[in-house]
């Protein structure tokens, strides 16, 4: 086949092109993992009974802030990652600061509370439960936003999935969150922030074979 | 740099252009950009050490990103380093399927996509007929009426027995299609 041949095939009977479909199918990639893994929490796990206590009600909003600036930081990362080029002028270890900055939080907590409350602190009740759940409930909307990045034109594969990834994870954590009986600085930083990150490795393992066009 | 500036202002004005459906900027700019995609694999082909014969192929098939992605392009953003993100990514793409060693493509500066320009078409390996052939018929046909023989969105629907915005999706589809096609040919 000639070039010529090809580029008119192309550009006969032309149709216009609606560039704001990226942004678009993202966010309703995003919104809809998003109400998928709570629907998830809610139906499997159930709601925490106790939050009309406002202090549990406060904590949840700890939790379900991190896990929330987690995913937002991220979701502007990832949107940038699925145009061509888009991964030479994004700052990537923003993503990383929101676990920082917990990690620096939660080590203030244990260090202003006496070694024997540390255990309690760090393990919480139904750690493994914590541990099992998040990445469950991130694998819905893993596979929605990968879906709707499969649609735009990531040239940087591995780190396009790790960011969605860490989306993902982010959501599944904020779907926990509504479940979750533990209200400590240091179980978050280290269970959520754990989870999430595990997450973010996985997406960059499958990034590379599934998002390739 | 001035020339190169020049360049990506009026490739971005004809990818603007083409993007709102203006089918003569856009065949321009496809044009163009077949020129510079051939110098810049020439190029590349050789310092990985592959044949000049593949160079043709590889156009022709960031020809066809270019255009199934072009929902992608920012327009806000320049063009040239869109174009080379694409490029270099289907360049490595091909080294990696032909189980080149050299897959480490350096970052270069995105105006190296623009700085050479060849007019010195080969015709690909690539036969369009057999590649239609195996697509789906409607899709298949969609494309043979729309893009092929330039029939009218209108006409073709008509012909086809459907309505007009299916035969917009099975242009679409098919097109997408046929990308994906290009690239599993390529492989082999």
């Amino acid at each position: 086949m000639k070039t010529e041949q090809l580029i008119d095939l192309l550009s006969t009977n032309l149709e216009p092109v609606n560039t704001h479909k990226v942004v678009r199918s993202l966010w309703i990639a995003t919104v809809a993992g998003l109400v998928l893994a709570s629907l998830t929490c809610i139906v499997t796990l159930g709601m925490r009974p106790d939050l009309n206590n406002p202090g549990v009600l406060r904590f949840l909003f700890v939790k379900v802030g991190f896990a929330a600036v987690v995913s937002i930081l991220g979701w502007r990362l990832l949107l940038k990652h699925t145009r061509p080029g888009g991964e030479n002028h994004s700052q990537i270890f923003l993503a990383g600061l929101p676990f920082v900055a917990l990690l620096a939080l939660a080590a203030v907590n244990l260090i202003l509370v006496p070694a024997s409350d540390w255990s309690h602190l760090v393990m919480g009740e139904r750690l493994l439960q914590c541990l099992l759940s998040i990445p469950i409930m991130a694998v819905m909307p893993f596979a929605v936003i990968v879906w709707a990045v499969r649609n735009a034109a990531p040239t940087n594969l591995l780190r396009t999935g790790a960011l969605a990834g860490l989306v993902a994870g982010g959501i599944g954590a904020m779907a926990y969150a509504l479940h979750c009986p533990n209200d400590s600085l240091p179980f978050v930083a280290f269970w959520y922030g754990g989870t999430i990150v595990l997450c973010t490795l996985a997406g960059a393992a499958f990034g590379p074979r599934l998002l390739r066009w | 740099m001035k020339t190169e500036n020049a360049k990506e202002a009026s490739l971005r004005t004809l990818m603007i252009a083409g993007l709102g459906g203006d089918g003569a900027a856009y065949r321009a700019l496809l044009s163009e950009l077949s020129g510079h995609l051939r110098a810049y694999y020439r190029g590349r082909l050789v310092r990985a050490g592959r044949g000049m014969e593949e160079t043709e192929d590889l156009v022709q098939e960031a020809l066809m990103a270019v255009h199934t992605r072009r929902h992608t392009y920012d327009p806000t953003q320049l063009l040239t380093p869109w174009v080379y993100a694409i490029a270099r990514y289907k360049l490595i793409d091909h080294l990696r399927q032909n189980q080149s060693t050299v897959t480490n493509v350096p970052i270069e500066d995105a105006s190296e996509i623009i700085a050479a320009d060849s007019a010195q078409a080969m015709e690909s390996n690539l036969d369009l007929n057999k590649l239609l052939a195996k697509l789906p018929d409607k899709v298949r046909l969609a494309i043979q009426y729309v893009k092929i023989e330039g029939l009218s969105v209108v006409e073709a629907a008509a012909r086809c027995g459907i309505s007009e915005s299916a035969t917009k999706m099975n242009v679409h589809r098919g097109l997408k299609q046929l990308s994906s096609v290009i690239s599993q040919e390529k492989a082999k």
